[in-house]
């Protein structure tokens, strides 16, 4: 089997992140299989928070799936990947990875992390949603805290099943069908011990489902998390093109690069700090066209003026900006 | 803008380390609150050297200032405390800032870790350890008064939880008339009340939004200043009795140039990979005005920054009883 370089092009959503070898490749049912990656030069690869995801570079996108692992000083990286029929296909050219192919990943994201003074955790899985809690498992077994595990999969198409029975032995509870996960939740919601979090994953509707039958219980917004992918991320954007005044110049700027960065390329200097849109340093005023704001630092009403934009985050809401510069 | 003496007769070879690689904070002859955060790691050169080229700073007063740290956890056990869920962020630390610091003094530190076994070596302490992650007991004095034994920065440590950070543990010897005895368990927001402007001003709310979306491992600075009388680090509200009197006399002290330092603190943000703990690093930097002085342009602006101070800004820093006269001796006047 021959191994395929890296991709050349680098997607935006993995720039500056990680390279990573595929060493493993397991199916775990007809429709999920695991892979594993390693550091190609062998180096440690970035601790992360339990519940976070690694956004990998494949095809021609780039997709976010759980890491399955505590966190803990990784020496490799695992993620399970669902095959979906009808998906822009980066599932399934995930599936065609093969061991020593190389793929760009950013570094892990966290999304969803445990509570740290929880002191119970009861974790909700359906299907392809154990990824994220099997991660919050492992990790509540590391540092000794209790935790209970409702895993719901058709018989023989649950992934990582084997895991979760040896890593929670008894605390874990697997339903077959609908009828008998109402039951175990129902109970569960009823009998959990004061400080628990609940952790839910799985299809919305079946988040949706789980977190309010909680609510009805009289569980707190607080103690109730669900997956959210990408909530901690500014998204890449649309492209568009802005106009500098002075000079007449034009300039595109592409999804995933951001205004300031186009500038610099650009040759122009910008005066510029946290490039976060948090201190303010790198505003240049707008002439033309309304900036879609992303930053922290210009107030409502600023905002609304679109006279000025933050170019280290924001974009703009028109295909073009005029700028004065 | 006022006129900046050239620097024809800075000779700048012969000026001493604390002055060279001070982190001079102002750069404009007044000062306001701005979230002035930027990426940590890069090195910012000064009319006379340069400083932040490194996150975890080793200066001359190494081992003196660990030395002082100690005496004062030994006095004040309230230093310092770790909220039970707090355990795995201060290990997160721990795995985090031994390497760095490791790779930063290759001939000084060594760091190891084969799983949860570790080996630390630090030739400027004659100091060989070995260690188990997650063990408590496997260091001598538990995991952050050691991890406080081997920096001079003060440590606290923000929990992420309920959209908000909560100040559940650290160590902190070294407190700019705050207590951290008395913030511990707080939220970030609570932690800043007493900031003047904070209602009007959002840069404390910025900050804290930011902090919330900082991820794993990412890291930042800033830097913030004040004024301390004497080469004290500890001016902590607990020994306000011992440091609070000076305010009172030093306007009319001739040696006020000697005793009067600029304090500034060099604030390390980082989201801890594992824990996702938000960790402040504060390390804190006296230069008295003596020193100061021997720098021509940082003696004009300081002299500026001191005589413009909104008074509000100045009473919440403690300095308005001699700040005219600070700026007064700097400039000549
Ligand atoms: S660089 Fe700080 S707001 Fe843009």
């Amino acid at each position: 089997m021959t191994a395929t370089a890296v991709q050349a092009k680098v997607h935006p959503a993995v720039k500056g992140g990680l390279e990573l070898e595929v060493t493993g490749v397991s199916p775990q049912t007809d429709a999920i299989t695991s892979i594993t990656f390693v550091d190609p030069s062998g180096a440690a690869l970035p601790s992360y928070v339990p519940g976070s995801h690694l956004v990998v570079q494949c095809g021609t996108g780039a997709n976010a799936y759980s890491l399955t692992g505590s966190g803990t000083a990784p020496s490799e990286y695992t993620i399970s990947v669902l095959q979906v029929e009808d998906g822009a296909g980066g599932s399934r050219a995930m599936h065609r990875l093969s061991v020593g192919d190389r793929v760009h990943a950013a570094r892990p994201r966290s999304a969803f992390a445990p509570t740290s003074n929880a002191t119970h955790f009861l974790l909700v899985a359906a299907g392809i949603g154990i990824t994220p809690v099997l991660s919050h498992a492992r990790s509540a077994a590391e540092w000794g805290t209790a935790a209970d595990l409702i895993y719901v999969h058709r018989p023989g198409a649950g992934a990582h099943v084997a895991e979760a029975r040896e890593l929670l032995g008894p605390a874990l509870t697997e339903c077959g069908d609908r009828a008998s996960f109402q039951k175990v939740l129902a109970e569960k919601l009823t009998t959990q011990p004061l400080g628990t979090h609940l952790y839910v994953c799985g299809p919305l509707a079946f988040m949706d489902a789980v977190l309010d039958q909680a609510r009805e219980q009289g569980w707190s917004t607080a103690r109730l998390h669900s997956e959210a992918f990408g909530a901690a991320e500014l998204d890449a954007g649309e492209p568009f093109t802005v106009t500098l005044a002075r000079s007449g110049t034009r300039l595109d700027v592409p999804a995933g690069v951001s205004l300031l960065e186009t500038l610099e390329s650009a040759g122009k200097s910008i005066p510029n700090m946290c490039r976060k849109g948090i201190c303010g340093e790198c505003a240049i005023p707008v002439l033309r066209g309304t900036p879609q704001h992303r930053d922290l630092y210009l107030n409502d009403q600023e905002k609304a003026e679109n006279t000025t934009m933050m170019c280290c985050v924001s974009r703009s809401q028109d295909e073009e900006l005029e700028l004065d510069l | 803008m006022s006129t900046i003496i050239t620097d024809k007769d800075l000779d700048t070879a012969v000026l001493p380390e604390r002055i060279r690689r001070f982190p001079f904070p102002f750069s404009a002859d007044s000062y306001r609150y701005s979230a002035n955060v930027e990426p940590a790691h890069k090195t910012v050169p000064t009319e006379v050297g340069s400083w932040g080229s490194f996150l975890i700073d080793i200066d001359e007063h190494y081992l003196s200032e660990l030395q002082e740290r100690e005496e004062i956890l030994n006095k004040d056990p309230s230093r310092t405390a770790v909220l039970p869920h707090m355990r795995s962020a201060v290990w997160d630390a721990i795995t985090t800032l031994l390497p760095i610091m490791a790779e930063e003094y290759p001939h000084a530190m060594s760091y190891h870790r084969e799983g949860n076994a570790c080996r630390w070596t630090n030739t400027l302490q004659n100091l060989e350890l070995e260690f188990t992650i997650g063990d408590d007991d496997s260091l001598p004095m538990g995991p952050l008064r050691f991890l406080g034994s081997q920096i001079q920065d003060d440590l606290v440590f923000l929990d992420p939880r309920e959209d908000t950070l909560w100040l559940d543990a650290g160590l902190v010897t070294f407190a700019a008339d705050w207590s951290f005895g008395f913030d511990v368990g707080m939220k970030f927001m609570e932690v800043h009340t007493p900031v003047p402007r904070v209602q009007t001003e959002p840069v404390i709310n910025r900050a804290h939004q930011f902090l919330l979306r900082l991820q794993p491992g990412e890291e930042f600075r800033r830097t913030n200043w004040t004024m301390t009388i004497g080469q004290r680090l500890d001016t902590s509200t607990e020994t306000y009795p011992q440091w609070g009197p000076d305010r009172g006399t030093i306007a009319d002290d001739p040696d006020l140039p000697s005793k009067l330092h600029l304090r500034v603190e060099v604030q390390h943000m980082l989201c801890l990979p594992h824990s996702g703990a938000v960790l402040f690093l504060i390390r804190s930097y006296l230069l008295p005005l003596t020193d100061i002085a021997q720098v021509p342009p940082w003696r004009e602006r300081l002299g500026h920054v001191l005589a413009e101070l909104p008074e509000d800004m100045a009473d919440y820093k403690g300095i308005t009883r001699y700040r005219n006269a600070a700026s007064n001796w700097l400039l000549n006047v």
